[in-house]
């Protein structure tokens, strides 16, 4: 899969929030063998520094960081939180977040097309959270985004893929543009039926940090997502509403009495 | 003079913002910063003068989604 002119090799993007301890986000992150991990900024103190052993840790796992503008209602707040973090993180690489509702999260899709333009021609490399609106998609890739992450469900919820019908429309309408499901997976059969849909990736969070057991969560999710792309690439048969034996009819004995 | 330093308003007696931060103790730490919204990039925070009532962010690298 190529992001941005980058080859990564992992169809997995986890993300860094909500884990047990440092350890075990560090563990889930190498069980899941992931190219890309989301990161954020907040709020840093002079005196306790919480960050710097943060950053220290995702350093130390050597993989690329993907920072996100989470929490931004605005364009303003979006873009600078973007500028913050090209510099900080020192990539250009994006996750544009503008929230529209506080109940489901759900995107701003004026403000994210408008600051995906901004960004673009700034020269970030922008992954916006969107939905899976055809309209929206096209004024995204318009305004420079060479990338789409459609939600599954809100943020958070657990839900899966809430509209299976948009996705797969999505995913037709823009067979060139790499397409990652991000937001309300929250079992590897959602991640599954997403790669099978032919999505590129899958962006998940809750899901592994949330699990009794992260660690074993994020090897289960890496399975899940290599699963659901090689039964894509397989080609899967088409669905039917009748019955279809699937032994032959011919040749069958008689044998009423 | 009253400066907002991440939501808390601070009494600093310093003139730019790379004085504030190490007035604040930042030392080495890898922060970002903001003057009223605005970027200021690491290398412009000796020439970004404070007036009262400026609101500056510090920012570090955090857990995200």
């Amino acid at each position: 899969m190529e992001l941005y002119g980058v080859e990564v090799a992992s169809r997995l993007l986890l993300g860094t929030a909500q884990y047990p301890s440092p350890a075990i986000l560090a563990d889930a992150v190498r069980a899941a063998n992931v190219d890309i991990v989301t990161v954020s900024l907040r709020r840093e103190s002079g005196r306790l520094r919480e960050g710097q052993d943060f950053w220290s840790l995702i350093r130390n796992l050597g993989i690329r960081v993907l920072p996100n503008t989470a929490g931004c209602h605005s364009v303003g707040e979006a873009v600078t939180t973007a500028h913050m973090a090209r510099e900080i993180f020192a990539t250009s690489w994006i996750k544009l977040e503008v929230i529209g509702e506080a109940d489901t999260l759900q995107p701003n899709v004026f403000g994210l097309t408008e600051a995906a333009r901004i960004l673009s021609d700034e020269g970030f490399a922008v992954f916006p959270y969107t939905t899976e609106d055809l309209v929206v998609a096209e004024r995204l890739i318009e305004a420079g985004c060479k990338v789409l992450m459609p939600w599954g469900a809100p943020i958070g919820s657990g839900k899966g893929l809430n509209n299976p019908f948009g996705l797969r429309a999505l995913r037709a309408h823009f067979p060139d543009i790499p397409l990652i499901v991000d937001a309300g997976i929250g079992l590897p059969s959602h991640a599954v039926g997403a790669m099978e849909l032919g999505y590129d990736a899958v962006l998940l969070n809750t899901a592994v940090a949330k699990a009794g057991d992260p660690v074993a969560m994020a090897r289960a999710f890496a399975g899940a997502v290599e699963a659901g792309r090689a039964a894509y690439l397989a080609g899967p048969m088409e669905s039917r509403d009748m019955a279809a034996p699937s032994t032959p009819v011919l040749g069958k004995p008689v044998l009423a009495r | 003079m009253k400066i907002i330093v991440n939501g808390a308003e601070l009494e600093l007696d310093v003139a730019t913002l790379a004085a504030a931060l190490e007035a604040l103790d930042y030392g080495d730490a890898v922060v970002a910063t903001a003057l009223n919204g605005h970027f200021v990039a690491a290398r412009a925070r000796a020439e970004a003068q404070l007036a009262e009532g400026d609101r500056i962010e510090i920012v570090a690298p955090r857990q995200g989604g």
